[in-house]
C-alpha cells in the first residue's frame, strides 16, 4: 500500500537517525534542538493515535494475537530463533514511530551501582566502561524527559539527587495484603517508578485506568516515543516512516548515507555528516552485518568480530495462588509495588533479581468472557468462580552476556525486501537458571505466609525473556572487545554513534528503557560535541 | 442489575466508537443497510447471551450498534452473520432469528456453532456468527461497568474507570 507521503531524502542533513523508538527520538529531539538539520528514518509506519481505542479492542479479542495490536507485519518482520530457547522476536517488539515503547509496560528503574562493574564486584561478567556517576545526570535527566511517577521509598536504589518529576502511584488493595506477609518475613516492599503519568505532565493526561498498558495505553498517560519523535518535528526534524534501511553505505572509516526503501518500491539514499544508529538489540546488529563490505567482510563496525554477540534478556520468574478472600487484581496494568532487597547480594553464582507484587494477576473478565462455550447465567457463574481471588508475584533475573548467544543472520530466509533475517540464538546459562529457583523459593515463601494456595508458578524450564533486548553491540574502552567506546561512537567509524540497549555490556536486572534514555541523551551530547569541534 | 446510558457510553469509548447516542445514525457507503434487522437480531441475541439478571438491554444494545454502524467494515461482517442466524432460523423454525423464543434462539446459535467456535472476523459462518455476534455483544457487556460489576470488578479492562478502585478492598 502506497501513499502521497513525501519520502525523498532531506537535503544536507546534518544528522541522519535510524529507528524512531526511545533512544531515536530522544538524540533527534536533543540535536534538533540544538540547531542541527536532523533526519530520522523509521522501518514501520506512523500510527494514527486515534486508533488507539481500536488497538486496544484487538488487545482484548481473542481473534487477534500480540503482534496485530500494533501492524505487525510477518513477512516484514520475519526472524529465525535458533537458540536453546525460542525466542518470540515478533511478541517482543512494536515496529513503526515510537518503537517498542508503543507495547512497553513503562516500569523505569535506574541500574544498581554494581550492574555497572559486575566483573570487579560479582567476579563475572563485564565492567562497563562508565559507572553510575556517569549516568547519574542522565538519569535525571531521562526521568525528566519520560515522565516518572516515583517515590524515595526504596532503600535499596542507588542514591538520587533529586525527587522524581511525579508522585509514586499509591499502593493497591493487593500490595496491602502482600505488606503483611512481606513483614513477618522481613521483606521491604516499596513503590515502583513507572513512565505513566499519575497527574497531567507534558500536555498529557493522568492515567484513567484502561487496564491495557501493555500493549497499548489509549489515554497517552504511559510514555512512549512519539512524545519525542513529534517534539523533535517541531524542532525541524524530517521524521520519515516505512522506510527501511537496506544498508549503510560507508568508506573505511566514516558512514556516508544509509540507503533506504519506501513503499512504492523506491530507493533513497540518505547522506549525512553524523549517523546514530537506534534499532534496539536486533535490528541494528542485522543492520551492521548486512551493510558487510570488502573492508568490512565481517560487517559493519565489526572489527571486534563482536557485532550481534552477547545478546541478553532478563528472565522472567514468576508463582501465583489463590486466596479464600478477594484480591482485587485487573483494575489496572501497571504495577505499583516491588521489592529490590536481594537485588545485591548477587555475585558470581547468584544473579541480581527484584521482585513484583502483581496487580493483574488472573484473569480478566471480559477477556474471559470472550473465550469458552458458554453464555448467559453459566457464563457468568464461570466467571465470577474464575475472577476475584488470584494473587500473584513476577521478578526479573540477569543473565550473563555469552559469546553464544547472539543475533545473526539466516540468509536461508529472507523478508519482504529481500534480505537475511535476524536469526536469535538465544542462549542463557546456568547462574540465571538457578537464581530463577531462588527467586521461586522467596516467592513461595511470601505467598505461604499470606496463606494462598499454589496454583501456578513459572521456573527454570518454563521461563522466557522479559522482551528486553540487549547487548549485541556491547560498549568497552578496547576495540578488540567491544564495538561502541563509552562515548557510544563505534570504534571503526567515526561518525557513526549507537543509541540502543544494544550497547549494554550487561543487563542487571532492571527494566531497560530509563537506562536506554540516559545512554540516549549521553549519545547526543557526544555527537553535539563533536559537531562543535569540527567547526 | 440494569444497563444504563453510562455503560452504552463506556462500551463504545472502550472500543473507540465514539457513539452519541443522539439517534439513529446511518451507516456510511452507498449499500443500504437494514439497520432495524441488524439492532432486531442483536437484541434478540443478547437476550440469549446476556445472564439474566441483567435488564435494560434493548436500549444498551440499540446504542452500542449506533457506533458500531460508523464501521462500514463491521457491518458488512455483521450483515453476514445476521443472516447466517436468520437462514438456519427458517430452515429449522420457519421465522427469522429476531421472532423466535429466547430457547429457540439459543439452539440456532448452537446449530451455527457459535458456541464452540473461536471467533475470527474472517473465519467460518461458526466464527463469524461467534466474532460479530456472541463476542462482540459480550465484550459491550463485560467492558462496561455494569458488567463489569456482574463479577465483581467495577473498573473492567477496557473500561476508563480511573485510578481509584484499584487502590479499595472490597468493602470499601
Amino acid at each position: 500500500m502506497t501513499d502521497d507521503v513525501d519520502r525523498t531524502p532531506v537535503e544536507d542533513a546534518d544528522v541522519c537517525v535510524i529507528g524512531a523508538g526511545p533512544a531515536g527520538g530522544i538524540v533527534a529531539d536533543r540535536l534538533a534542538g540544538a540547531g542541527r538539520e536532523v533526519v530520522v528514518l523509521e522501518a514501520g509506519p506512523r500510527f494514527d493515535p486515534d486508533d488507539r481505542l481500536a488497538r486496544q479492542e484487538r488487545a482484548i479479542r481473542p481473534a487477534y494475537d500480540r503482534p496485530d495490536v500494533w501492524d505487525g507485519d510477518p513477512e516484514r518482520d520475519a526472524y529465525e530463533s535458533t537458540g536453546e530457547r525460542f525466542y518470540p522476536l515478533n511478541h517482543a517488539r512494536a515496529r513503526g514511530v515510537g518503537g517498542s515503547t508503543l507495547h512497553w509496560q513503562g516500569m523505569v528503574m535506574r541500574l544498581h551501582e554494581d550492574d555497572f562493574a559486575s566483573e570487579s564486584a560479582r567476579g563475572v561478567g563485564a565492567d562497563w566502561p562508565i559507572d553510575y556517576a556517569d549516568l547519574r545526570p542522565y538519569y535525571a535527566a531521562a526521568e525528566r524527559e519520560l515522565g516518572v511517577a516515583g517515590a524515595d521509598d526504596n532503600p535499596f536504589a542507588p542514591p538520587r539527587e533529586e525527587p522524581h518529576p511525579m508522585p509514586a502511584f499509591p499502593p493497591s488493595y493487593s500490595d496491602s495484603l502482600f505488606a503483611e506477609a512481606c513483614d513477618d518475613l522481613e521483606i521491604a516492599m516499596h513503590s515502583v517508578p513507572n513512565a505513566r503519568n499519575s497527574e497531567g505532565y507534558d500536555d498529557r493526561s493522568a492515567c484513567v485506568g484502561y487496564g491495557t498498558c501493555q500493549p497499548v495505553c489509549p489515554s497517552g498517560a504511559k510514555y512512549d516515543a512519539t512524545v519525542h519523535v513529534e517534539r523533535a518535528e517541531r524542532k525541524g526534524a524530517t521524521v520519515i516512516d516505512r522506510a527501511p534501511v537496506q544498508r549503510l553505505e560507508h568508506g573505511p572509516d566514516a558512514l556516508e548515507a544509509a540507503v533506504y526503501a519506501t513503499p512504492d518500491g523506491d530507493r533513497y539514499r540518505q547522506s549525512a555528516d553524523a549517523f546514530v544508529i537506534a534499532c534496539g538489540g536486533v535490528e541494528t546488529p542485522r543492520l551492521l552485518l548486512l551493510s558487510e563490505s570488502s573492508h568490512y567482510p565481517d560487517g559493519l563496525a565489526n572489527s571486534s568480530g563482536l557485532v550481534g554477540r552477547y545478546f541478553m534478556d532478563h528472565l522472567f520468574a514468576g508463582t501465583g495462588g489463590v486466596l479464600d478472600e478477594p484480591t482485587r487484581q485487573n483494575h489496572v496494568g501497571f504495577l505499583t509495588s516491588e521489592s529490590h532487597q536481594f537485588y545485591d547480594e548477587a555475585d558470581a553464582e547468584q544473579a541480581p533479581f527484584k521482585l513484583e507484587f502483581f496487580n493483574y494477576d488472573g484473569p480478566s473478565p471480559v477477556e474471559l468472557a470472550l473465550t469458552g462455550d458458554d453464555w448467559g447465567d453459566d457464563l457468568l457463574a464461570r466467571l465470577r468462580s474464575d475472577y476475584g481471588t488470584h494473587i500473584g508475584m513476577g521478578g526479573l533475573v540477569e543473565q550473563l552476556p555469552r559469546e553464544d548467544s547472539y543475533v545473526g543472520l539466516d540468509p536461508s530466509t529472507t523478508d519482504d525486501h529481500g534480505n537475511p533475517v535476524p536469526d536469535v540464538h538465544w542462549t542463557v546459562g546456568d547462574r540465571a537458571l538457578e537464581t530463577i529457583e531462588r527467586v521461586n523459593e522467596i516467592q513461595e515463601r511470601i505467598l505461604d505466609e499470606l496463606g494462598a494456595e499454589i496454583t501456578w508458578q513459572v521456573g527454570p524450564e518454563g521461563t522466557g525473556p522479559a522482551y528486553h533486548h540487549m547487548g549485541t553491540t556491547r560498549m568497552g574502552s578496547e576495540p578488540t572487545e567491544s564495538v561502541v567506546g563509552p562515548d557510544l561512537r563505534t570504534h571503526d567509524l567515526e561518525n557513526c554513534w549507537i543509541a540502543s540497549s544494544s550497547v549494554f555490556p550487561t543487563g542487571g536486572a532492571m527494566n531497560p528503557t530509563l537506562t536506554i534514555a540516559a545512554l540516549a541523551l549521553k549519545a547526543a551530547d557526544h555527537v553535539e560535541s563533536a559537531f562543535r569541534k569540527a567547526v | 442489575m440494569e444497563l444504563t446510558r453510562r455503560d452504552a457510553v463506556a462500551a463504545l469509548s472502550a472500543l473507540g466508537l465514539g457513539g452519541t447516542l443522539a439517534g439513529c445514525v446511518a451507516p456510511p457507503g452507498s449499500e443500504p443497510v437494514d439497520t432495524d434487522r441488524l439492532r432486531e437480531t442483536l437484541v434478540a441475541a443478547a437476550e440469549v447471551v446476556y445472564p439474566s439478571e441483567v435488564s435494560g438491554i434493548e436500549p444498551f444494545v440499540t446504542a452500542f450498534l449506533e457506533g458500531r454502524l460508523a464501521d462500514r467494515a463491521h457491518v458488512a461482517g455483521l450483515e453476514e452473520a445476521v443472516a447466517e442466524l436468520d437462514g438456519n432460523a427458517r430452515v429449522w423454525y420457519d421465522a427469522e432469528f429476531a421472532a423466535l423464543s429466547v430457547g429457540d434462539r439459543e439452539q440456532v446459535l448452537r446449530n451455527v456453532g457459535a458456541d464452540d467456535a473461536d471467533e475470527d472476523p474472517s473465519g467460518t459462518a461458526s466464527e463469524r456468527v461467534r466474532y460479530y455476534v456472541v463476542n462482540d455483544l459480550l465484550l459491550a457487556l463485560y467492558a462496561s461497568p455494569t458488567g463489569g460489576e456482574l463479577v465483581g470488578l467495577e473498573n473492567p479492562q477496557g473500561h476508563a474507570g480511573g485510578i481509584g478502585t484499584y487502590q479499595r478492598g472490597p468493602n470499601a
